[in-house]
C-alpha cells in the first residue's frame, strides 16, 4: 500500500521542553487511523507540525511523496492535507453554505474573481449543497455560523475540511466538547468518510478511537510509545498503564 | 449505516434555489435607490427656484455637499479593509493627499498641454499613485496585530505629511498647491463658480467607485475576504492565499483613497498640507465608525453626519465642536453596535418581528 503521509525523526522542541520527539510515523492510503495519548502528550503539536501551523525544529514531513517540511500550511492544504480543529475555526458572521462556498472557490482557484457574483457558478453550488447535505447540516444550510448549536458547528469544522477534497484529513478532537445527544451523528460522519481519504484521528475518547479506528499509534511525552492494530492496543498491558489506567484513575 | 441523509434529487435541482438564496445578498434594494435619489435631488435642488420652489439650504450648500461625497469616498475605501477584510488603518489620509497632490501637479502642469489637465485623467494619476505607494506599504500591515496596523500606518502618513512640507519645490510646502486648473470634464463642463459641475463630477466618480466596490464585496474575492476577516486561521487551513489577498484589497482601497483626494483638489482647485495631514486618517476612520462598517454606505453616511454636525456646530461654538462629536462618538460606541447602519439595522429587524413578512418573501 502506497504511503500519503510520513514523518521522519519529528522534533519540536519550545525552549526546554521537547513537545515532539523524534515521531517517524507513516499513514498508508486509506487508513483509519488513531493517535491517542495522555494530557500534555503532544498530540496537538503533531497536528500543528503535519498541516503547517508550526515548524519542526529538525526531521522531515512528506505528503503524498513530496517533501513539504518548510511548506506553508497553504501550499500544504493544496497539495491534500486538511484537518480539523480542536476549537472550533469559523466563520461566525457568512452562513454554513456561503462557508462551503468560499473553501469549494478556493479549491478550484475561482476567488480571484473581482467580477463575477459569489454563487452564480451553479455547479459549484451544486457541490456545496451535495456536501452539506451528506453532512447533516442541510438543516441549517442558510444559517449564520455563529448562532448554530455546538454539534452543527463540529460538524461543520469536518465540511470545511472536506470541501478541499483531500487526500489526507486530520482530525482533531472532532467529538471534543460535543453533548453527549448529538456525538452519534459525528461518529456516524466520520465512519461514512470515503475510502479515498486517509484519515488521522486525534481524540481522547476511547469509545470513539476503538469505534473507528483500525491502527493506532499511542504517544507518550512527545514521543511514539507504541503503535499496533486496535486489539493489539486494546489488549497492550503497558498502554493500559500509561494511559488507559491514568484515564480511570483521573476521571475515576 | 450511512450518515449521509441521501437525496435522489441531483445536484443541479438543489443548487438552483441555493444559488438564489446566495446571489439575493447581492440584489440592489429600495432603500439603496433612496439614498442614491436623495444624493442627486440635492443636485437637482438647484433648480428649484426656476421652477418657483425655494429650497432653503441647498443650493447655497453644494460645495459642501460635494465635499461630503468625497470624504464619503475616501471612507468608503477605509470600510473596504476595515469592514470587509478587517484590516484597521490609521493612515488613510496619507493615500488622500497623495492622490490630490498628484490630481494637482498634473493638473497645474497640464494646462498648457490639454490631455495632462483633464480631470478623468488625473483622478486616474491620482488613484495610481496613491495604489503604488499603497502597495509599497501593504508588507507593513499583514503581520502583527490591530494595534501594530494602527502604529504602522499612522507612521506612514506621518512621513507622507512631512514629505509633503518638506519638498517644497514640488508641492509648495506649507502654502500648499496653487493655480490647480482642470480642463473641461468629458470636454464639455467647466468648473464652476457655484460648483454645480463640482458636484455631479463629484456624485459621478463617487457613484462609479461604489458600484465598483459593490461588485467586489459580492464577488468570491470579496467572500474571501469576509472569510479572511472572519478567521484567518480557517482561511489559510482552506488554502486560501491569505497575504496576497490582503495586498490586493489594501492596494485597491489605496487606490480609491486617491481618487477622492484628487476630487478634492479637482474642485477646491488647491491642494495644501491640510489634505494630508493627520486628522485626515482620524475623520475618515471616525465616518465608518459612525456610519457603521462592513455595509458600505457606513462611510457615506458617517461622512454626511460628521460634516455637517462640523458644519453645524462650528456656526455655534467654532473652537469646542469636537467636544459634540467626542460626545457623539462615545455614545455610538456605548450604546449602538455598529454605528447609524447598525441603529437602522436594529430598527428594521424590530419591524419586521412585528409585521410578519408576506409570504414569498425570503426568511
Amino acid at each position: 500500500m502506497t504511503t500519503v503521509l510520513e514523518t521522519r525523526v519529528l522534533r519540536k522542541a519550545f525552549g526546554g521542553i521537547t513537545a515532539t520527539n523524534d515521531v517517524s510515523f507513516t499513514l498508508p492510503a486509506g487508513a483509519r487511523h488513531a493517535l491517542i495519548g495522555p494530557n500534555g502528550a503532544g498530540k496537538t503539536t503533531f497536528v500543528n507540525l503535519l498541516s503547517g501551523v508550526l515548524l519542526p525544529t529538525s526531521g522531515s514531513i512528506f505528503l503524498n511523496g513530496q517533501d513539504v517540511t518548510e511548506w506553508s500550511v497553504r501550499a500544504r492544504s493544496r497539495a491534500g492535507l486538511a484537518r480539523t480543529f480542536q476549537i472550533n475555526q469559523l466563520f461566525a458572521d457568512l452562513t454554513s453554505l456561503q462557508t462551503i462556498m468560499i473553501a469549494i472557490n478556493e479549491r478550484e482557484n475561482a476567488a480571484n474573481s473581482w467580477f463575477r457574483s459569489f454563487g452564480a457558478r451553479k455547479d459549484l453550488v451544486g457541490e456545496a449543497v451535495e456536501l452539506i447535505e451528506s453532512l447533516n447540516l442541510a438543516d441549517v444550510i442558510h444559517g449564520r455560523v455563529g448562532s448554530l448549536a455546538y454539534g452543527k458547528q463540529r460538524l461543520l469544522e469536518i465540511a470545511i475540511a472536506l470541501a478541499a477534497k483531500p487526500s489526507v484529513l486530520l482530525l482533531d478532537e472532532p467529538a471534543a466538547g460535543v453533548p453527549e445527544s448529538e456525538r452519534d451523528q459525528i461518529l456516524n460522519v466520520v465512519a461514512a468518510l470515503p475510502a479515498s481519504v486517509s484519515l488521522v484521528l486525534i481524540e481522547h475518547d476511547m469509545d470513539l478511537v476503538f469505534r473507528f479506528a483500525k491502527t493506532i499509534s499511542v504517544l507518550v511525552n512527545g514521543a511514539l510509545f507504541v503503535e499496533g492494530s486496535a486489539e493489539e492496543i486494546a489488549k497492550d498491558p503497558r498502554v493500559r498503564q500509561v494511559y488507559l489506567g491514568e484515564e480511570v484513575i483521573n476521571h475515576g | 449505516m450511512s450518515a449521509a441523509s441521501a437525496t435522489d434529487l441531483p445536484a443541479a435541482a438543489t443548487a438552483g434555489p441555493a444559488s438564489l438564496r446566495l446571489l439575493e445578498a447581492a440584489r440592489w434594494r429600495w432603500y439603496e435607490f433612496l439614498f442614491w435619489g436623495i444624493a442627486a435631488a440635492c443636485g437637482l435642488s438647484v433648480l428649484a427656484p426656476a421652477l418657483g420652489f425655494t429650497v432653503p439650504v441647498i443650493p447655497t450648500k453644494l460645495m459642501l455637499l460635494s465635499e461630503i461625497l468625497i470624504l464619503g469616498l475616501l471612507a468608503l475605501s477605509i470600510d473596504l479593509t476595515l469592514g470587509y477584510a478587517g484590516l484597521v488603518t490609521l493612515g488613510q489620509g496619507a493615500f488622500f493627499g497623495i492622490g490630490a497632490y498628484a490630481a494637482g501637479l498634473m493638473a497645474k502642469y497640464g494646462a498648457g498641454v490639454a490631455p495632462l489637465s483633464d480631470p478623468l485623467l488625473g483622478l486616474l494619476g491620482a488613484g495610481l499613485a496613491a495604489s503604488v505607494v499603497g502597495f509599497a506599504t501593504s508588507f507593513l500591515v499583514l503581520r502583527g496585530s490591530d494595534l501594530a496596523r494602527l502604529m504602522v500606518t499612522l507612521g506612514v502618513a506621518l512621513i507622507v505629511e512631512e514629505l509633503v512640507n518638506k519638498l517644497k519645490d514640488i508641492t509648495g510646502g506649507t502654502d500648499g498647491l496653487q493655480g490647480v486648473m482642470s480642463s473641461k470634464v468629458l470636454g464639455i463642463w467647466d468648473f464652476d463658480l457655484y460648483g454645480y459641475t463640482a458636484f455631479w463630477y463629484a456624485l459621478g466618480i463617487t457613484f462609479l467607485c461604489f458600484w465598483f466596490c459593490r461588485r467586489l464585496v459580492n464577488s468570491p474575492f470579496g467572500y474571501s475576504l469576509r472569510a479572511i476577516k472572519g478567521n484567518a486561521l480557517r482561511a489559510r487551513a482552506i488554502g486560501m492565499p491569505v497575504n496576497a489577498r490582503l495586498i490586493q484589497v489594501y492596494t485597491l482601497s489605496a487606490f480609491i483613497a486617491g481618487v477622492a483626494g484628487g476630487l478634492l483638489a479637482q474642485t477646491t482647485q488647491f491642494a495644501s498640507p491640510d489634505m494630508v495631514a493627520f486628522h485626515r486618517s482620524a475623520d475618515s476612520l471616525l465616518m465608518v465608525i459612525f456610519g457603521g462598517a462592513g455595509h458600505l454606505y457606513g462611510g457615506l453616511i458617517g461622512a454626511a453626519i460628521f460634516r455637517i454636525m462640523q458644519d453645524f456646530l462650528s456656526n455655534i461654538t467654532p473652537q469646542y465642536w469636537l467636544f459634540w462629536v467626542g460626545i457623539v462618538l462615545i455614545l455610538l460606541v456605548l450604546f449602538v453596535r455598529n454605528g447609524v447602519i447598525g441603529l437602522l439595522m436594529a430598527a428594521s429587524q424590530k419591524y419586521i418581528a412585528k409585521v410578519p413578512p408576506k409570504s414569498g418573501a425570503l426568511k
